[in-house]
């Protein structure tokens, strides 16, 4: 079979097996189209869902799961603590990310590969085990200062300021290197000292890559859950851990409309940005 | 507007010397043109005016002020670069406005002074402009403005032309030597371009390998090179390889023997010039040096033609010609008599 239809393949000649490739090509990426947005369409569907037990087919459609999630102490308390949380993290990680960044690219630091390096290796490790390996050091930290540092609010952020730092190092790094060095020489041969020139031309030159990784930095704090965990004290729950607790009981569909009030919030914050930085050109 | 001095500049990384001992003078209001292969030295040389390189050692004096461990912005130098480097997040506008703004100049003044540059290059129309709106010539007249509005006591040119195509590079060349001439600024622009270099210095400075090979104007460097190296990069020379045996007299290692001007005697290299050989009747006796060789091969250059003549085993020279309907061409495989007389030829001991 396959040499009969390479023969003919053959015979249609290379016009027709260009519009086959064309074809595939857009085959593939219709595929994994469909991949990656399958699970965001049923879980949008089933908020929706009049039902109780999700179940196919609907018996009917309501709001009430909507309706039902400011009722919610845990959800409510939650979301809030996952934004002040996020938000704290990602300003602290901007400010050690950019200056490391702009200091990794512009200047010869001795090892300056293992040092980038270290700082994108809390993407690669799983949370699970950087949260245990948190967990320990807050342990042995609190026995060694008899300070309240594990559970606390500021061992959360923290935490969440080490898996905002690669984002802010990859993509500030990713938007220095691609701009044009003698600009900056420029403004110097101009007269702007390097702390004018930073301020008048570097910083506007990265500032899509700067507002990408803040983006990228705030939504995987946001989302985290593993490694919260094991940094959450006593009444101290984020979003993601109040959806796993509230899991654990029932499973009805207010998780999928906390769920969908998550992806319409990341989904806005992503278009209100990209009307102001072109994002797509840094990622 | 100053005089520059470069004394004895050396710049080192590690073994490798990227300038080595380069001294220059250039006079107030003076253009000289830094030419040479890449890697050369000569932008070496420039970012070393500029302040974006220290020297090893040396010094580098602009209107008699030492400037050598000064920071960039703190020398006064206009410089233009290859890529035009305007801030693209700005408009031409306040491209312009950006060293004056530097300088804390009343922003009154900043406006007449900013329409003043701008005519100069005639853009004053496309003020409100971002820089990527504009052609590759018009970003080049903006970095030129930008350049010029805060009267730098020296304008740099690195590569300023190398991105432009090449008609457009032909009109610019002739703009901003007006420009300048008319500003009187003291200019020194770095190029691999040798016409180039020569429609626009007052003087040239050949380099290669960090070194300096030749300072001269465009008759000194074309008339008398100081080496191989320069009748080979300026212009363009057949070179024939053999010694000198007896005073004015050259023997190929092909075994032509060539009358030349050189009376020390060694082993020594021929340079001749494509246009200064003469394709000759057999009849004709003025020439002290006169062979005949087949022509091996003819290329067309329209107003011009070369011809390529093998006089023997080793040897092979370009022979230039006008392209003249009364005389007709040489063809490929015809045996011809090439001539030159004895001062043409530039003999290099080497």
């Amino acid at each position: 079979m396959t040499t009969g239809g390479t023969t003919l393949a053959h015979a249609a000649g290379w016009r027709n097996s260009r519009t086959l490739g064309r074809l595939a090509l857009k085959a593939t990426a219709g595929l994994t189209m469909a991949y990656i947005l399958t699970p965001l369409f049923f879980v949008t569907w089933l908020a929706f869902f009049a039902q109780e037990i999700p179940s196919f087919p609907p018996e009917g459609y309501s709001l009430r799961w909507f309706a039902a999630i400011p009722g919610n102490d845990r959800f409510v308390s939650g979301f809030v603590l996952s934004l002040q949380v996020a938000i704290v993290a990602t300003l602290i990680g901007l400010a050690i990310g950019v200056p490391a960044a702009v200091c990794l690219v512009r200047s010869r630091v001795p090892g300056r590969e293992a040092i980038s390096s270290v700082l994108l290796l809390p993407l690669v490790v799983p949370g699970i085990v950087l949260g245990i390996a948190l967990y320990v050091f807050h342990v042995e930290a609190e026995i060694r200062t008899e300070l309240p540092v594990l559970g606390s609010l500021g061992g959360l952020v923290a935490g969440h300021v080490l898996i905002v730092i690669p984002w802010t190092v990859r993509l500030v790094t990713a938007s220095l290197a691609g701009m044009d060095r003698s600009v900056e020489e420029a403004a110097q041969s101009l007269g702007a000292n390097r702390l004018t020139t930073f301020r008048r031309v570097t910083l506007p030159g990265i500032l899509p890559g700067i507002v990408a990784a803040a983006l990228f930095g705030f939504v995987s704090s946001f989302g985290n859950l593993e490694m919260s965990l094991f940094l959450v004290g006593p009444g101290r729950t984020t979003l993601p851990i109040a959806i796993l607790q509230y899991l654990e009981w029932k499973i009805d569909p207010t998780i999928a409309a906390v769920s969908v009030v998550q992806i319409v919030l990341i989904g806005g914050a992503m278009l209100l940005t990209d009307r102001f930085v072109k994002i797509s050109r840094v990622v | 507007m100053a005089r520059l001095e470069i004394v004895s500049i050396t710049k080192r990384y590690g073994d490798l010397k990227a300038a080595d001992d380069v001294t220059l003078d250039v006079k107030d209001g003076e253009f000289l043109v830094l030419l040479g292969p890449s890697g050369c030295g000569k932008t070496t040389t420039l970012r070393i005016v500029a302040g974006f390189i220290e020297p090893t050692a040396g010094s580098v004096r602009l209107g008699g002020r030492d400037i050598t461990s000064l920071p960039p912005w703190k020398r006064n130098a206009g410089l233009v670069f290859q890529s035009y480097a305007l801030f693209p997040h700005m408009t031409v506008n306040e491209n312009v406005a950006f060293g004056l703004q530097m300088r804390k100049v009343p922003a009154a003044e900043i406006g007449t002074k900013i329409t003043e540059a701008l005519r100069l290059v005639r853009l004053e129309h496309l003020g409100e402009r971002l820089p990527r709106q504009l052609s590759g010539g018009q970003q080049q007249r903006v970095a030129l403005a930008r350049a010029l509005v805060f009267r730098p006591d020296i304008l740099l040119l690195d590569e300023p032309l190398s991105n432009l195509d090449a008609k457009l590079r032909q009109d610019v060349r002739v703009e901003i030597r007006e420009l300048q001439r008319k500003l009187g600024l003291t200019t020194v622009m770095v190029t691999h371009d040798q016409e180039e270099a020569l429609t626009m210095a007052d003087r040239l400075v050949v380099m290669s390998e960090g070194r300096i090979r030749q300072i001269g104007t465009q008759q000194d460097l074309y008339e008398r090179p100081a080496d191989r190296f320069v009748a080979d990069f300026v212009g363009r020379s057949t070179f024939i390889e053999g010694q000198i045996q007896s005073p004015g007299l050259f023997t190929s290692e092909g075994g032509l023997q060539i009358v030349c001007e050189r009376l020390e005697t060694g082993k020594a290299t021929i340079a001749l010039r494509p246009e200064r050989l003469a394709l000759i009747g057999a009849e004709a006796p003025a020439y002290d040096n006169k062979f005949s060789g087949v022509v091996e091969f003819v290329s067309y250059l329209g107003a011009m033609v070369d011809v390529h003549i093998r006089l023997s085993p080793q040897e092979r020279v370009v022979v230039q010609v006008a392209n003249r309907p009364e005389q007709p061409l040489p063809k490929l495989g015809e045996t011809v008599s090439v001539g030159w007389s004895r001062n043409t030829g530039r003999v290099f001991a080497t």
